[in-house]
């Protein structure tokens, strides 16, 4: 029982406060040419009818939040429902089988403009899932990410430039040198943690940027670089159209195999030792992690998809810019891991289509976007403070001193 | 049998800017001994395990260990706080520091993690050595458990359990690092008088059973006295006495530290 009287009066009084409260800018407009004022009564109705509602909703939110906090606590909580779905075989394995199906069919049913965004969307999961080992796995809140996303556009389009290096031949090298670059910035922070970490890194990312932005012999400034050849098909060079629907399969191929690195490397020795780095610090390292080289290889290995996905966005708008590698992009791709849910896959994935894909359909709407992104990142952290599909561990089943794994 | 102590310290000494908190500490423990560490609040006593474990690097003095079995002694001083657990010193801390959003098997399985090799290839080809790792950590682990008694809740996470079982986790977790040597920092601190008597009869089956000598910290005086075989008494980072339980109850300069000098005297 949510909607008793006392919240109704609640939610009444509060309409009638943001009534008030609105009415100087919603209801009076003056007009200085004629010198009337326009009385807009329609909308004091409509200020109330919505924060009636809004404040009904909002409070029967609450109510189930704080009912489900209540039964975590007294150890009554059932596993959440995305998880039991997940592990669900009668679920997951259709589920899962069309997705599959939809995702190979995807380009050959819409447009290129859809399978271009697309495109766009299976980078950011990568991304995500690279900021996901360092972020959501070993905790190091790291803002700099792009500059790796950086270091792997430039290498493909400095490389093609100069010495004619193809996608193939670069793809290795762009996640080489992103594993690099994560090392270099990853020495002069291993003392640091939390915010200090994060201010650094953020420094670390502007650095790179400006370098590209000011260094013009090297990267040609502002202007970038453009007429970056896409992929070619075994020697052939394709039309736009082909093209763009190759990159989306290979962009297909390289999300399962960072999928499967991801999910190998969670379960792992070195997934446990920077999920202990994440917890503590101090009893990681009593229990003879050595600290400095597991956050060495959280960096690199999250920087090795960065140093991919840039790689891959090079192939994909065939030139590159300083302009796409700003401060707003490690935010995006670090609010698409906190948003997903850190640590999680599932989580980060989901994140990566919302908020790349919502925004791109959702075009009519652009004026409100940061807005409706400022008031999603809210709520969810009132509501789903783990992301929309938090991390759960993986369990072990025991019968006796055997065992089976579930 | 006259056997080289295993852990060996001598005259430790830790300076943090003008303060000496430790001053010229000798200690040892032999071989199978329950040693405790005791003294009033202050007197430098989990200052002394940073100083063994490396988490701070004495100022002064030698922290020498001689592994059973190993006649060559090693020296500690300035060695980082993972490679003294490599080496077989595992502690437990003051203030619990569990793993708090992993499973208690998690937990567990962290501390096997120096005494496993498997690398970034070796976790994503999974190849059979890696198997067979990860089941042997597995196993090994549930054992461990098994034997600390927390076997019935290996799935928890370790933030959902009581405080009496976080406290045995942590020395689960230590065992993990598979030590000659058991530092507790304050194993019983909290505990009620039922579960420090399941502490006692814990840490003398972790000397009986595992072969594991332990040096503790502890304040509670009932367990200090039935557990140790020797004890040393520090007070403003100085040691001011050692020996048998009964030797030290009736110490002078220890009742002056705990209670205070007599006015009559």
């Amino acid at each position: 029982m949510f909607l008793n009287l006392n919240q109704i009066k609640k939610s009444f009084f509060v309409s009638l406060w943001f009534m008030f409260l609105t009415f100087p800018i919603m209801v009076i407009r003056v007009n200085p040419i004629e010198k009337i004022i326009e009385w807009r009564w329609n909308n004091l109705l409509l200020v109330g009818v919505g924060s009636f509602l809004i404040s009904i909703l909002w409070n029967y939110m609450m109510q189930r939040r704080d009912y489900g906090s209540k039964a975590a606590e007294s150890g009554m909580e059932k596993v959440p429902s995305m998880h039991r779905l997940m592990h669900d075989k009668r679920i997951y394995v259709p589920v899962l089988s069309v997705v599959g199906l939809i995702t190979l069919i995807f380009p050959l049913v819409f447009s290129m403009y859809q399978t271009n965004i697309l495109v766009t969307a299976l980078i950011y999961v990568m991304l995500g899932l690279g900021l996901n080992i360092v972020v959501g796995l070993a905790g190091l809140l790291d803002l700099g990410y792009v500059a790796f996303y950086a270091v792997g556009a430039y290498t493909y389009a400095l490389l093609n430039y100069h010495f004619g290096f193809t996608f193939w031949m670069v793809l290795p090298i762009g996640a080489a040198l992103g594993a690099l670059f994560g090392i270099l910035l990853g020495f002069p922070v291993l003392r640091l943690r939390g915010d200090y970490l994060a201010i650094v890194t953020l420094g670390f990312g502007e650095i790179i940027r400006l370098i590209l932005e000011n260094w013009n012999e090297f990267s040609f400034g502002p202007s970038g670089i453009a007429h970056i050849p896409r992929p070619s098909f075994f020697g052939m060079d394709l039309s736009v159209y082909s093209a763009t629907i190759y990159i989306y399969y290979i962009m297909i191929a390289l999300c399962l195999f960072t999928i499967f690195v991801v999910n190998r490397l969670q379960d792992s020795r070195i997934g446990r030792a920077w999920i202990a780095l994440r917890e503590d610090e101090t009893a990681c390292q009593a229990m003879g992690i050595d600290k400095a080289r597991t956050k060495l290889t959280a960096f690199a290995l999250g920087a090795t998809w960065a140093g991919m996905g840039g790689v891959l966005f090079a192939a994909k708008t065939t030139f590159v810019n300083p302009a796409s590698f700003t401060i707003w992009e490690s935010i995006i791709i670090l609010c698409i891991v906190v948003l997903g849910g850190m640590g999680s896959i599932v989580g980060v994935i989901s994140g990566a289509l919302v908020l790349i894909l919502l925004p791109e359909y959702l075009r009519a709407f652009s004026e409100y976007r940061m807005l409706a992104f400022g008031i999603l990142l809210v709520v969810m952290m009132v509501f789903r403070p783990g992301g929309i599909v938090s991390d759960v561990r993986r369990t072990y089943q025991f019968k006796g001193s055997t065992r089976t794994k579930s | 049998m006259n056997m080289e102590p295993i852990l060996k310290v001598q005259n430790l000494s830790m300076d943090f800017g003008g303060l000496r908190a430790l001053d010229g500490v000798d200690l040892d423990v032999a071989q199978g001994e329950i040693v405790a560490l005791i003294g009033p609040n202050g007197a430098g006593k989990t200052t002394f395990f940073n100083c063994i474990t490396g988490i701070f690097p004495p100022t002064e003095g030698d922290v020498l260990i001689t592994p059973p079995g190993k006649k060559k002694s090693k020296r500690l001083n300035g060695v980082k706080p993972n490679k003294v657990t490599e080496k077989g010193l595992a502690r437990t801390f003051q203030n619990i520091r569990l793993f708090a959003n992993m499973t208690v098997l998690e937990n567990v399985m962290i501390g096997h993690h120096c005494r496993m090799h498997s690398g970034i290839l070796g976790a994503v080809l999974k190849g059979t050595s890696t198997v067979r790792e990860e089941a042997w950590v597995v196993e090994n682990s549930y054992l461990i458990l098994e034997k600390i008694g927390l076997a019935d809740v290996v799935n928890e996470f370790a933030k959902n359990l009581p405080y009496g079982a976080q406290r045995r986790l942590e020395i689960a977790r230590a065992m993990a690092t598979d030590p000659f040597l058991l530092l507790l920092d304050e194993p019983a601190a909290g505990m009620n008088p039922h579960e420090t008597e399941e502490l006692d009869e814990l840490i003398r089956k972790i000397r009986e059973q595992e072969k594991i000598s332990i040096l503790l910290i502890e304040h509670d005086m009932k367990l200090v006295m039935s557990l140790s075989d020797r004890i040393f008494v520090v007070d403003y980072g100085r040691k001011i006495a050692q020996g048998t339980p009964d030797e030290v109850k009736n110490n002078r300069s220890v009742i002056k530290a705990y209670l205070g000098e007599d006015i009559d005297a």
